[in-house]
């Protein structure tokens, strides 16, 4: 018998006789507590990412790049990995080359084992969208993808996401059924609600364990 | 750090390592101040009992329903599992899962492993496994790194270093690693960081836990703070995730309020800083992320678990740890003086099922029962119920068939004649108060050493009269007495 | 119903909600039975005896059958099913005989009666339909006085100030520690402090005090340093196993500190002087 029959059998055998408990999920006590009137959301989400050491800055369609080309320079960083494939990828690229920043611009196009030791070690920053954001739990939801794949939020020092306002839900359930994520989900899907960060020794918080140091959130307020 | 890792050398007892533990004044220390900080986190992140108990509630029904369906919910979820591209495995035993494991390295022909936080890999030691086959199994969890550095075992199913201090993290960075002494924790992290960044590039194979699996879509769900987990189970070419049969849940959905009991009742945070949720392997077209993913369901004594309608309930169980950050004697003894993998009140009920009772059996009776792990359980096990329930298992006649794995450790016939005695003392009216008179009269003979007891208290003495005394006299007096 | 839900912080006072919160209180009786306990029979009579003077103050007639013995707690938590089932066997057939309420000056006997009975008894129906009546039925001292009786104490009292240590039962079984500290705010001039991680066990646990005596005495010598830091000048507690254990280790370290039962206190504060008065 193999270990799976043997294991399913036991299991079957204990339960013989009974009945499954009914499905009794209740889903207001998973979305009432976490409703926020919209105006509310950004200050919510704000709030909360900026406790856990996360630089939030609300601006617009228009001149986030500008923003980003200052928070770069400011900490004198001399690259960022982008996704030129993307809208934001090319605004940005069209920016930095309309001002001339001196800020060289990655682009994560190739499989990684092609260039891990680089990746790992030489990449400062990266710049990635999100699908949207939670306000209950300060949170950023990232389905990476062939553009944005899934290391490019987690190995750079510093990743700065974009964030749309409109795409900012109270809580995480209503996002969940507001886009059907039950129906299938990407190979990855990511939370996440500030810079990688431990507690490990004495109960210290330290941020920057083994991902990002720096979480910048730029909340695109017409968008 | 290939060579075995050997099992930290114990005092055989749990009452001699609770007194080892206990004459150490700075574990004591470390232990205190680290519980009250996380029972205070706990309440801050609970401001409204309604909606804590709410939570609660829905937390067990969950767990209770997915339980109920246990065979089937593990079917559906090896079915979505496989059509995603993810390779299930399913071990009864450690040496099965070890091997499984290892099997999967050998095919890859890998060497390195790093592994993020997983208490069912502690289960089955597998960096001991791995390593007496050649295999270098590190860990990445700053507190499981520090650990595993000083050839320890975690003390916290959580905070796995929570027993050591800064200036012991500073003085094993030195030792080992050959770092200048810091007690400032920031660089003491760098330092882990920097070391651990090169390994995660290296690896050859991942090995993580899972906090949910998730039947409906076929997902493994793991929360972290540091990103060891992401890096894991991103970075190197193959993941290998071990996980008991019991950390299914029906639908997506559940995982909702099970991410909020667990992460607010370990810690005190809304949500941890990483989610991940994992539903394949890389696709043709992606870039990164691994080319193979392997789930090893285990059962190591859970199906004995699950066998006894009682019992089972110990599978609700989300590891959150909030039952040791509460617990009184936990916070005293440590994680060390339990003397395996899972320590404290979850401890107590889950190892009997795994190692046996006979191997524990002081386990059940290392508990005051005032009840603080049941009240703060997020799936509301009811811990102090059982604990009385395996010490009913654990003084039961061994002749008789068990029904906890190596109950009747603890049996003994004259204890069993003591408590025959009582018995007779407390059913007989007319027993019982001639021992009273008996007791209040002779009380100036009442022995100076009773045992155990006046190790920390002065001998008792009775009082002059007893209370069947004073009453029936006070009730005459007034009229009052029953007729 | 909020009001009763305390956060498990360090020095929170933890209270079980699901058990008790709803609980509803009849009109008071003409009459009860009191419950002694075993540890309060042989070591704290006088507290006894005070409780069964407060409740006939309050117009209650007191029945102190005297049949009764132990609730059977201890063979229960040390595992002795049969042995316990017998002993509280008994205690229901005496309980039983004039179906008066039960007043138990102890907050686990009380939830021994309330909680574990029902356990003890559930392969049993006809006998299990008798326990949850008595379950029914039972209330520990001090939600008696204040729920049934709405007893309102005046004090006679000097100004004292006092710590209050609630017993694991009371707080998480029985759902009364809030009632402890409402009857001691019914006195103008205590004061109650707060102590040290109030909410945690002070060790005694029953058989649990002689089978890890190490691990129980760490417990005991928290909760003493604690009460006596608190600035209080003496300790009042509503159960009496710990109150043996936190006097018991007192004394052992010669500490002239001292606890007593609640309602010996209670009688004192209100009655002049002749309380705890030992015939
Ligand atoms: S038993 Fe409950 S409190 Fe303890 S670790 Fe498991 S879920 Fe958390």
């Amino acid at each position: 018998m193999s270990a799976r029959a043997n294991i399913l059998g036991k299991l079957r055998n204990s339960l013989a006789g009974t009945t499954p408990r009914p499905d009794e999920f209740d889903e207001r006590l998973v979305t009432a507590p976490w409703r926020y009137a919209p105006e509310d959301r950004i200050d919510r989400l704000r709030s909360l990412m900026e406790a856990v050491h996360t630089e939030v800055h609300q601006c617009r369609s228009d001149n986030w790049p500008e923003l980003v080309a200052e928070l770069l320079n400011k900490r004198n960083l001399t690259n960022l990995l982008c996704a030129p494939s993307k809208e934001h990828g090319r605004a940005l690229q069209a920016y930095f080359e309309a001002t001339e920043q001196k800020v060289e611009l990655l682009a994560y196009d190739q499989p990684v084992e092609a260039w891990k030791e680089e990746l790992f070690w030489n990449v400062e920053a990266s710049l990635t969208g999100t699908l949207g954001g939670i306000a209950a739990t300060g949170t950023l939801v990232l389905w990476p993808d062939r553009n944005e794949p899934r290391l490019m939020s987690l190995v750079p020092p510093v990743h700065i996401a974009l964030l749309k306002a409109s795409e900012i839900h109270d809580n995480l359930y209503d996002m969940m059924v507001a886009q059907d994520w039950a129906a299938g989900l990407p190979t990855n899907v990511l939370l996440v609600s500030g810079p990688s960060k431990t507690a490990d020794i004495e109960q210290v918080l330290a941020y920057g364990a083994h991902g990002p140091r720096e979480l910048i959130v730029l909340v695109l307020e017409d968008a | 750090m290939s060579q075995r890792i050997p099992v930290t050398e114990l005092t055989p007892d749990f009452r001699g390592r609770a007194e080892e533990a206990l004459a150490d004044g700075q574990l004591r220390n470390n232990f205190r101040v680290a519980m009250d900080s996380l029972m205070t986190k706990r309440a801050n992140a609970f401001p409204d009992a309604d909606e804590r108990e709410g939570l609660r509630e829905l937390g067990n029904r969950i767990k209770a329903g997915a339980l109920s369906r246990l065979p089937d919910l593990l079917e559906q979820l090896e079915q979505k599992l496989t059509e995603n591209g993810v390779k299930v495995h399913w071990a009864e035993t450690v040496e099965e899962a070890n091997s499984l494991v290892h099997g999967i390295i050998e095919a890859r022909k890998g060497s390195q492993v790093v592994k993020g936080k997983s208490m069912v890999s502690e289960e089955m030691e597998m960096n001991d496994y791995l390593a007496e086959r050649g295999v270098e199994c590190l860990e990445s969890d700053m507190g499981e790194y520090i650990v595993q550095l000083d050839n320890e075992k975690p003390s916290h199913i959580i905070m796995p270093a929570i027993h050591k201090n800064a200036r012991q993290v500073s003085k094993l960075f030195h030792d080992k690693l050959g770092e200048p002494e810091t007690e400032d924790v920031n660089q003491l992290i760098q330092i882990g960081r920097r070391t651990l960044r090169r390994k995660f590039m290296e690896a050859d194979v991942g090995v993580s836990g899972v906090n949910f699996a998730i039947a409906e879509t076929g997902t493994l769900l793991l929360v972290e703070n540091e990103g060891n987990g992401r890096m894991s189970t991103t970075a190197p070419p193959v993941h290998i995730a071990v996980t008991g049969i019991e950390k299914v849940v029906p639908n997506l959905r559940d995982v909702v309020p099970l991410v909020s009991l667990l992460t607010r009742s370990a810690l005190g945070q809304p949500i941890t800083t990483y989610v991940n949720l994992i539903s394949g392997p890389r696709k043709p077209d992606e870039l990164d992320g691994p080319e193979e993913v392997h789930l090893v369901l285990l059962d190591n004594g859970r199906t004995g678990a699950f066998a006894d309608a009682q019992m089972r309930q110990t599978l609700n169980c989300i590891r959150c740890g909030a039952c040791m950050n509460h617990c009184p004697v936990y916070t005293r003894v440590g994680g060390h003086t339990y003397g395996e993998v899972y320590p404290g009140p979850i401890g107590k009920i889950i190892t009997p099922h795994m190692a046996g009772l006979d191997k524990v059996p002081d386990h059940p009776s290392a508990s005051s029962l005032c009840g603080a792990c049941g009240e703060v359980c997020p799936v509301k096990i009811p811990i102090p119920e059982l604990l009385q329930r395996l010490r009913q298992e654990n003084v039961k006649n061994p002749e008789q068939p068990q029904q906890v794995k190596g109950g009747g450790a603890k049996y003994s016939r004259t204890e069993r004649w003591i408590w025959r005695g009582w018995q007779m003392l407390n059913t007989r009216p007319a027993l019982y108060r001639s021992f009273l008179w008996a007791a209040t009269r002779f009380r100036v003979l009442a022995p100076k050493k009773a045992g155990p007891w006046t190790e920390n208290h002065s001998a008792p003495v009775p009082a002059r009269r007893s209370l069947h005394d004073l009453a029936a006299r006070h009730l005459d007096q007034n009229g009052g007495r029953p007729s | 119903m909020s009001q009763l839900f305390y956060d498990a912080a360090p020095n929170a006072t933890r209270v079980s909600p699901e058990r008790e919160a709803d609980r509803h209180y009849p009109e008071k009786p003409e009459a009860v039975t009191l419950f002694g306990t075993c540890v309060v029979d042989l070591f704290f009579p006088e507290a006894g005896l005070d409780a069964i003077r407060l409740l006939e103050r309050e117009g209650v007639r007191v029945h102190f059958p005297q049949e009764q013995s132990c609730c059977g707690q201890p063979a229960w938590t040390s595992g002795y099913r049969d042995e316990a089932k017998a002993v509280a066997r008994a205690q229901l057939d005496i309980l039983d005989q004039s179906g008066l309420p039960v007043v138990v000056p102890s907050g686990s006997c009380g939830g021994m009666f309330r909680h574990h009975y029902p356990a003890l008894f559930a392969d049993e129906p006809d006998t299990l339909k008798r326990v949850e009546a008595l379950a029914e039925r039972t209330f520990e001292l001090t939600e008696f006085l204040l729920e049934v009786c709405r007893v309102q104490l005046a004090d006679r009292g000097a100004p004292s100030k006092i710590a209050l240590h609630t017993s694991c039962s009371a707080r998480r079984e029985m759902n009364t520690h809030l009632h402890a500290r409402e009857l001691l705010q019914q006195l103008e001039a205590v004061e109650r402090v707060d102590h040290d991680h109030e909410s945690e066990c002070c060790g005694f646990g029953g058989t649990f005090s002689v089978r890890m005596p190490e691990v129980s005495g760490a417990m005991v010598k928290d909760k003493t340093r604690s009460l006596i830091d608190s600035g209080a000048v003496e300790m009042v507690t509503a159960d009496g196993g710990c109150l043996m254990n936190i006097n018991g280790s007192l004394e052992k370290q010669k500490e002239s500190f001292r606890g007593r039962h609640l309602a010996s206190f209670l009688w004192e504060r209100t009655n002049g002087d002749n309380a705890g008065e030992v015939a």
